[in-house]
């Protein structure tokens, strides 16, 4: 006589022929529609995230505003042109792409690590890839809506002055940045699946370095060819350079490059960084499982 | 063991004593064990020093390289001394955050027979500390290479080391505030101390003097400590810059010495007050061992 109640072994038991309860009910993507699925899922907490708690109003776009609003009134107690204090308000939007790539992206995968989630994603039967594009999408979307704030007050504040050149070429510029920026955070989260406590300080070291030779405060005309050619392999540069020659008056003057060299080498860099994101990611899966490092935690 | 024995923020001067020389020595550790000393030491001076390279590149490419004007050693220096700024109030107040979220040992240091503001303030001593070397290797590059103003022989050694002490003790005031806050908010709350840092870089007259703000704006400069300190010091490093800029022109090194007193005195006040007060929410709402894996 069995203790169970009737109903309990069809649930647990598929030896006497039934099926677990839901079984025929439970349709499995894959392929792409697995891959979409995935996108979107991973995209979906850090813009519903968002919207959960509204403290973000306050600290990423009202405190970095502030930190905008000191780098203006340096260039106006040294009395810059008018268009530097709207280059430092432009800068100042673009820094949360690259906070949100930096720290959001690149170090995700070792956050997910620390908190013992890494294990699960590489067991799940989908794409690494399409989850750091998930992670990339909705930090992308996120981002754009503080950025778009940020420029808005700060345009407004400040009474920026914009002549926009090329509605078109602004528009390739921007998302080809954004391609080639979020590749780069891809390719730079696989190297973080290696990373134990230096993560965060190599993070934290990476932002000032980055703020300075991508020239979020001022040309980066300034620091010679060279220099600005290294430089380059930051998106950012590239792009922040091109958006300021298409929307100000004096921006084609301090360009680096001519606004259509640097979109070429946008499309280069979006394409490289992509590739090379996808296999750094399946090399670094491959040595993290080999050398145990997916559920190391050494604090 | 008396239930006042677990009450953490007790007077007990070895107990204080004890709390804070043992967490310095922890936050040292935190801090500096993660990599080998040659690569923390470039870790040490490389981000400062980048960021002191922003207002030098923005500044020379405005005055085509014109390091003599005194402004530049007024933004120079107002520069380099704010990363205190950053380095003791995020460093008290990541400390929290650190225990509670990253190592799980918040719990354990409330049940513990420590004083808690005292072990805060100690573990903010390792950032302190990193903080100095990058503040001395900034001033020092910027003497070497930029032409920055600063002569160690002219320099008003008590006034400086006074300035300096009472400074350090009013950031940690500060930094106290921020930890008693970070008690109770839950998201964001990683950056809380580099981002209230970077929103008072725009109130303190560290690397603009303080008319350049929009008149309504102005008050909130003069209501904060680090304005004075900031004066002081540069007061103290090389007094003809600071007698080239109006705002303080009026306050004598001694009114100033008041103000800042004052102020610091009044900060410890609300940070005791408002910790204490923090502290009693978290326990009530059981956000000591929250984990929210945000």
């Amino acid at each position: 006589m069995s203790n169970n109640p009737p109903s309990l072994p069809q649930v647990l038991s598929p030896q006497n022929g039934a099926q677990p309860l839901g079984v025929d009910r439970l349709h499995k993507n894959i392929g792409w529609k697995l891959y979409l699925q995935t996108v979107v899922a991973r995209a979906y907490p850090r813009i519903i995230g968002q919207q959960r708690e509204k403290s973000w109003l306050f600290f990423d776009i009202l405190l970095p505003l502030l930190s905008v609003c000191a780098y203006v009134f340096v260039y106006q107690a040294i009395d810059a042109p008018e268009d530097y204090i709207g280059f430092v308000v432009v800068g100042g939007a673009m820094i949360a792409f690259w906070m949100n790539v930096l720290w959001s992206m690149s170090s995700q995968l070792y956050w997910e690590k620390e908190q013992g989630n890494l294990a699960l994603f590489i067991i799940t039967p989908t794409s690494m890839m399409a989850i750091l594009l998930g992670m990339a999408l909705g930090g992308l979307l996120a981002t754009t809506l503080r950025a778009l704030v940020i420029i808005i007050l700060g345009s407004l504040f400040f009474h920026v002055q914009y002549a926009v050149s090329s509605f078109a070429q602004l528009f390739a510029v921007f998302i080809l940045t954004m391609i080639a920026l979020y590749g780069l955070g891809m390719m730079a989260a696989s190297l973080y699946l290696l990373l134990s406590r230096e993560a965060w300080h190599i993070s934290s070291l990476a932002q000032e370095p980055v703020y300075l030779f991508s020239g979020f405060y001022f040309p980066i005309k300034n620091f010679g060819f060279w220099i600005s050619a290294f430089a380059s392999f930051i998106p950012l540069t590239l792009g922040l350079d091109a958006m300021r020659q298409l929307v100000f008056e004096s921006g084609p003057s301090l360009g680096f490059l001519t606004v259509e060299v640097e979109i070429i080498i946008l499309f280069i860099l979006s394409v490289v960084f992509l590739f090379a994101a996808r296999l750094m990611l399946a090399h670094m899966e491959k040595l993290a499982i080999r050398e145990g490092r997916l559920t190391e935690n050494r604090r | 063991m008396q239930a006042n024995d677990l009450q953490t923020t007790r007077n007990n001067p070895s107990v204080f004593s004890r709390s804070f020389r043992v967490a310095a020595w922890l936050g040292w550790q935190i801090e500096s064990n993660w990599t080998d000393p040659f690569l923390f030491a470039i870790y040490s001076i490389i981000k400062p020093l980048a960021g002191a390279a922003i207002l030098v590149v923005m500044y020379s490419v405005i005055t085509n390289g014109n390091f003599a004007d005194p402004i530049f050693t007024y933004i120079y220096l107002g520069n380099a001394f704010y990363l205190y700024v950053g380095a003791v109030m995020s460093g008290i107040s990541w400390a929290v955050l650190d225990d509670r979220e990253h190592y799980k040992t918040l719990k354990y240091m409330y049940v513990a027979p420590i004083n808690i503001p005292a072990y805060l303030i100690g573990r903010g001593v390792a950032k302190f500390l990193v903080g100095s070397i990058s503040v001395f290797i900034t001033i020092v590059f910027g003497v070497l290479f930029l032409h920055v103003d600063v002569d160690p022989a002219a320099i008003i050694w008590p006034l400086f080391i006074i300035s300096m002490a009472i400074g350090v003790v009013m950031l940690a005031m500060m930094g106290l505030i921020l930890a008693g806050v970070s008690l109770l908010i839950v998201n964001h709350v990683w950056f809380i101390g580099d981002a209230v840092a970077g929103a008072l870089f725009l109130f303190s007259g560290a690397i603009f003097p303080l008319e350049v703000l929009p008149v309504w704006l102005q008050p909130l400069g003069y209501i904060n400590p680090i304005t004075y300190w900031l004066e002081l010091l540069r007061r103290a490093m090389v007094g003809s810059v600071a007698e080239a800029f109006p705002t303080f022109q009026n306050l004598s090194n001694q009114q100033l010495l008041g103000i800042l007193i004052g102020l610091t005195i009044i900060f410890g006040i609300i940070a005791r007050f408002l910790f204490r007060y923090c502290e009693h929410v978290a326990r009530e709402r059981g956000l000591i061992d929250m984990l929210t894996n945000y």
